[in-house]
């Protein structure tokens, strides 16, 4: 068991670094030239050459790599002598776009597109499950057909599409929500439910179709196992052989999709967060590609992707929990 | 018989599919006293496993139409309610299956799962549910019982496993017992510990066992009466020796002719030839017919046209079929000596 949970986290670290290399390489590599995108409508050659030098840009890519990562741990030191500025650990870039700092653009990104994903994601776990398990114990039956149907329907829409709908229908024509605007759940906790209930809805939407079709299919495996049979023969109550013996077998697969989802989520919500104007990860990318800064892209980049090889990781780590069959290995 | 602890009357199941009607199990009935074995003997298809599923109330109603009676000790189980049917499980009957290894919850320890029994059924606390359940463990020849408890099932070996799902059929004392085929899935060797366990254990609680089995070895070792199905009927029913020694159904005999024996001069086994047929669209007459040697040999007129019913042929003995009861001692003694290698005595 402990093998197993140091070699999940050991591959976990190793493809954290192949990923930080990747994405270094693959925008410092860039034919555009990061320190012409430095400055303004007065450019000329020297102050683009000052800045290359200023941002390390004129050392050789591997040695830039080791800056960066350099960066990430201790921080750095931008330029010398008088124009010297400092980026605090974990530093990950300077944007002369914006003349902030990477990291704290991140940070203050991060919360709203947190509880963007983790609302719509419990929201869609409870409905996807129940509505699986439902499918699955009315099955050949209407009430099956009718909430198959009705989840094939919330899959084929785009997400954009649902959230524009129920924009112009709850918010602009039936007037029950005031228009999104986002403040942090602890300056005004109503404004911020206010604005979240329709992304949540548009997101869960979305995913719960998925849910509840892998659910459905889950259950009407195991439920066709020997060991169900042997709970209904001791005399369990239905509600314990299907929601204690099936769910349980059934749940691996459903904690992969679950786990991969939410960490998409969490890099981002591009769609979802442009539509309800929330300034999340997703938005702050988009804008990032739209001005060309690098520095955020990578940034935004490395922390999305991180986001999902930790999930992966957690993923593996539920297994053994779920199966104890997988703790051998 | 009529007061015996398990009785069933004319049971029928029969499932609506997208063919036709399958008619599984077409009228049976027979009777098991507490601490006596019933076997219940056929070919794969030939509806055991579905009676003794309808018996323990597991055959899904939604697409099976269970019919007839069937009583263990004074509870009426083919029309009883779900929530009584569940009381009943896993504490008066209970059941154990032909593959311990799909059988137990591959993620719960085994620990869990059999307390979960105990839980279910008594008002037991944790803690005294896991000494039952250690005990029960010991009695059914699990070494280290108290840390067995704690192991999953692929820890265990396949005898493990089945002798942990005798203690979870057990563990509640039931009056009746259903065994499908519980040998099948284990080796030679196992197979005879985990049957004299059963008869052990049968002893101890005075348990009515009815075994499923098409392994006629293990029929001859354990069971005190056996019932033969075949295409969803009881074709024959009588004690140990009234099948054994004194087979009338060419069916039985059949099934008795084709055991590879030891003593047999000839090396060949002696199959019955054919297929059982379909349940959707069974032929006319006797259900057997088309694979009987006997029918053609006597030349048997109504075996082909009306069904037969099952007669009385001893104190004990039932037969169904139309052939005369000299025709038919003929047929058996013949075959049987044939199977045998050796000229003259049955076996």
């Amino acid at each position: 068991m402990t093998a197993y949970v140091i070699r999940r986290v050991l591959t976990g670290l190793l493809i954290l670094v192949l990923l930080s290399m990747l994405t270094f390489v693959l925008f410092n590599a860039l034919p555009s030239d990061p320190a012409a995108l430095t400055c303004g409508k007065n450019c000329t050659p020297q102050i683009i050459e000052a800045n290359r030098v200023r941002l390390g840009l004129d050392l050789p890519l591997w040695q830039q790599y080791w800056e960066f990562v350099k960066g990430l741990f201790v921080g750095r030191t931008y330029g010398s002598g008088s124009a010297t500025f400092a980026c605090a650990a974990p530093c990950l870039g300077y944007s002369f776009r914006k003349g902030q700092e990477v990291t704290p653009l991140i940070l203050n990104a991060l919360p709203p597109t947190i509880f963007l994903a983790v609302g719509a994601f419990v929201l869609w776990m409870i409905v996807g499950i129940l509505l699986g398990i439902y499918a699955a114990l009315r099955r050949g039956r209407w009430q099956e057909k009718a909430t198959l149907g009705a989840a094939l329907v919330g899959y084929s829409f785009p997400s954009f599409f649902i959230g524009l709908l129920l924009l112009f229908f709850v918010v602009i024509r039936w007037r029950l929500l005031p228009y999104p605007s986002y403040v942090p759940p602890t300056e005004n906790p109503v404004q911020f439910f206010q604005t979240m209930l329709l992304p949540w809805i548009t997101l869960a939407l979305l995913f719960a179709a998925f849910y509840i079709r892998l659910t459905r299919n889950q259950m009407l495996e195991t439920l066709s196992e020997d060991y169900i049979r042997t709970a209904r023969a001791k005399g369990l109550p239905e509600k314990v052989v299907i929601g204690k013996h099936g769910l349980r077998a059934g749940l691996t697969p459903i904690v992969t999709a679950a786990g991969l989802d939410l960490a998409g989520l969490l890099g981002g919500a591009i769609i979802i967060e442009s539509v309800f104007s929330i300034p999340g990860l997703g938005r702050l990318a988009v804008n990032a590609v739209t001005d060309s800064d690098l520095p955020v892209i990578v940034g935004t980049v490395l922390v999305a992707g991180a986001i999902i090889v930790i999930a992966n990781v957690i993923v593996d780590l539920l297994y053994a929990v779920i199966d104890p069959r997988v703790r051998l290995t | 018989m009529t007061d015996a602890f398990v009785r069933v009357e004319d049971l029928k199941v029969s499932f609506q599919t997208e063919d036709g009607i399958v008619r599984a199990v077409d009228g049976v009935s027979f009777s098991v006293d507490r601490g006596q074995t019933l076997a219940i003997v056929g070919e794969s298809g030939s509806g055991k496993s579905v009676t003794s599923q309808a018996l323990m109330g597991l055959v899904n109603k939604r697409n099976a139409r269970v019919e007839g009676r069937a009583y263990v000790g004074d509870n009426e189980v083919i029309e009883a309610s779900d929530d009584e049917l569940r009381r009943l499980r896993g504490s008066v009957m209970s059941m154990i299956f032909q593959d311990p290894f799909a059988s137990l919850h591959p993620f719960y320890r085994i620990g869990a799962q059999l307390s979960e029994a105990v839980r279910v059924h008594n008002k037991v606390s944790k803690a005294e549910a896991r000494t039952m359940v250690i005990d029960m463990l010991s009695r059914v020849g699990i070494p280290n019982p108290e840390r067995r408890v704690d192991d999953y099932p692929h820890q265990l070996s396949g005898g493990m496993r089945q002798r942990v799902m005798i203690a979870m059929a057990l563990i509640n004392g039931p009056a009746l017992l259903i065994a499908d085929e519980p040998t099948t899935a284990l080796d030679v060797t196992v197979q005879a510990q985990i049957m004299e366990l059963l008869a052990e254990l049968q002893e101890q609680y005075n348990t009515a066992i009815i075994l499923i089995t098409h392994d006629l070895g293990v029929v001859a070792d354990v069971a005190d009466e056996v019932a033969v199905m075949y295409a969803g009927r009881l074709v024959e029913r009588g004690t140990l020796n009234d099948i054994f020694y004194t087979p009338e159904m060419p069916y039985t005999v059949g099934l008795l002719s084709s055991v590879p024996r030891l003593d047999a001069v000839s090396e060949r086994l002696t199959p019955i030839p054919g297929q059982p047929p379909s349940l959707i669209n069974l032929p006319a007459g006797c259900v057997f017919h088309p694979r009987c040697a006997a029918a053609t040999q006597f030349s048997c007129e109504p075996c082909a046209t009306e069904r037969p019913t099952l007669e009385m042929v001893g104190a004990t003995h039932a037969v169904r079929c139309w052939l005369t009861p000299e025709q038919r001692r003929q047929f058996a003694v013949e075959s049987l000596a044939a199977a045998a290698g050796r000229a003259g005595g049955a076996s």
